[in-house]
């Protein structure tokens, strides 16, 4: 599983960060990043999907 | 005082968001509205608005920036002879700003809000509230609304953009004169200018006696492409922290402790589970969601059936949308773990609130301070808490005892 987010629809709302601190965290705008590159440690994907649940701009994007 | 306004006919052709029972408890309303075959309400009452209660319809609508203009935010026209959000130039940017100015306009001051850059506010916080219970701790009842979360935002603010402390009662009055008394147009308009020339002044002292280290002193400094920004834009930024950044949070705090007051099971919960405190915060965020903004219709438009006119208010009734069964399960319910939240107190789309870091902040030192020295207290007559509504909802005294 990847994770990226679409910086055009990211308004900083960090509550992706709030879900998943391991996985998103934030640039210098308050705007997210991944934090992982590459695919998310199995234990994690739990958090990374309750992250995108929590997004309220749906700019989380997960791909298998 | 007798309320003396005409009685509600019908909340979806006639509500009125100044109604004393529908400030003290708008979500029957809500509901109402919402779940009725006409869930954008529209009333005459304050030169008309129209009212979204979906969170579907509140989010598409907060999407389409370019037809829901922010050019006016509040639900009432400016008072007669005054610019829409503009007083002599100073509007509150980026709140009141359309693009492509609200790019810089926004861009400029998200670094300040930054969760790394609140980060340093959270001692000095904790020392606030710590402060603020010290006043009260030993005589075993407080106002938790008057005597608490009033105190806190004003001064978090005072101290970000470097002015004195002993101006937290003005600004107080100032601001509830422009946000919660917005029907008396002659003290909201006396309220407006106060500020304004408030910070005109300080300017004009930090040109003379340069400072570091503060808002105020930052944004005179900085430039776009070359050039200073525009001092309406620095008076604008002042302006709109003390209205966005007081009203909003201290009504925030007070519907949080007024909450925990009566949840002993939720006290306990935060006590016993740290790991639970970020996922609380956010749930009593959605549920007691303070703000309710407007936007002014650009041009004729059918929106979900309704013809919106140019030149309309709509109220995007963000608290509304958080309650909306369509997308929250159990949405009147406190679920302090709840999985998937995604609550629009703060917003959505470009101009989802840019403090919201430094909001979550002080609601969460808030009720951690409290809870560490107060960690049992009710309410001392459930009847006597009294509410402010309108465009931002939240107690303004509320007895506990302990
Ligand atoms: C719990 C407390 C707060 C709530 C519920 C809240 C809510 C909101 C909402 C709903 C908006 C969107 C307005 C719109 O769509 O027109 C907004 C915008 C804004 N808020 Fe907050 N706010 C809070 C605290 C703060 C604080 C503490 C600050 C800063 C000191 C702040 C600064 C701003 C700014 C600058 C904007 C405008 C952003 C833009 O237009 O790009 N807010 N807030
Ligand atoms: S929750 Fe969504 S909008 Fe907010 S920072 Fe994360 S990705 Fe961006």
């Amino acid at each position: 599983m990847k994770v990226s987010v679409d910086m055009g629809s990211c308004h900083g709302h960090q509550m992706c960060a709030i879900a998943a601190p391991e996985v998103f965290g934030s640039d210098e705008l308050g705007n997210a990043t991944v934090l992982i590159d590459g695919d998310i440690p199995a234990e994690l994907e739990g958090k990374a999907r309750r992250a995108e649940a929590n997004c309220p701009e749906r700019a989380i994007i997960i791909s298998e | 005082m007798t309320d003396t306004r005409k009685p509600v006919e019908s909340l979806l052709t006639d509500y009125d968001i100044f109604e004393p029972s529908f400030v003290a408890n708008p979500y029957p309303g809500y509901s109402e509205i919402r779940e009725s075959e006409c869930p954008i309400a529209h009333t005459d009452r304050y030169q008309g608005s129209w009212l979204p209660t979906r969170y579907e319809d509140v989010v598409a609508l907060a999407q389409e920036y370019e037809v829901f203009t922010s050019r006016g935010i509040l639900v009432m026209p400016p008072p007669p002879g005054q610019a829409e959000g503009a007083y002599g130039g100073v509007a509150a940017p980026p709140i009141t700003s359309d693009p492509p100015d609200h790019h810089w306009h926004r861009r400029l001051i998200l670094p300040v809000f930054a969760p790394q850059a609140v980060a340093k506010y959270e001692q000095s916080t904790r020392d606030l509230c710590n402060a603020l219970i010290d006043e009260f701790i030993d005589k075993g009842t407080a106002d938790a609304a008057a005597d608490y979360a009033q105190h806190i935002p004003v001064r978090v603010i005072s101290n970000m953009l470097g002015v004195p402390l002993d101006m937290e009662e003005t600004f107080t009055g100032w601001v509830r004169g422009v946000l919660e008394n917005m029907h008396d147009m002659e003290l909201r308009k006396r309220s407006r200018l106060a500020i304004i020339e408030y910070f005109l002044a300080q300017v004009e002292d930090r040109k003379t006696n340069p400072r570091e280290n503060d808002l105020i002193s930052e944004l005179m400094n900085t430039e776009v492409e070359g050039k200073k920004v525009p001092i309406e834009y620095v008076l604008g930024v002042c302006n709109l922290m003390l209205v966005a950044g007081i009203d909003t949070t201290w009504s925030a705090i007070g519907s949080v402790m007024w909450h925990m007051a009566q949840h002993p099971e939720h006290r306990k919960q935060l006590r016993e589970n740290d790991d639970l405190w970020p996922t609380a915060i956010e749930e009593l965020l959605r549920v007691y969601a303070p703000v309710t903004m407007a936007r002014i219709v650009d041009r004729d438009i059918e929106f979900q059936g309704c013809p919106m006119k140019a030149g309309d208010r709509v109220l995007m009734a963000f608290p509304a949308a958080n309650r909306d069964p369509r997308q929250f399960e159990n949405p009147d319910e406190v679920i302090l773990d709840r999985e998937h939240n995604r609550h629009v107190a703060f917003g959505s789309g470009i101009h989802r609130c840019a403090g919201s870091n430094l909001a979550r902040l002080e609601v969460r030192i808030a009720l951690q301070t409290w809870l560490e020295r107060i960690p049992e207290f009710e309410l001392v007559d459930p009847a006597t808490v009294t509410w402010a509504g309108g465009q931002v909802h939240g107690p303004r005294s509320c007895m506990v005892k302990f």
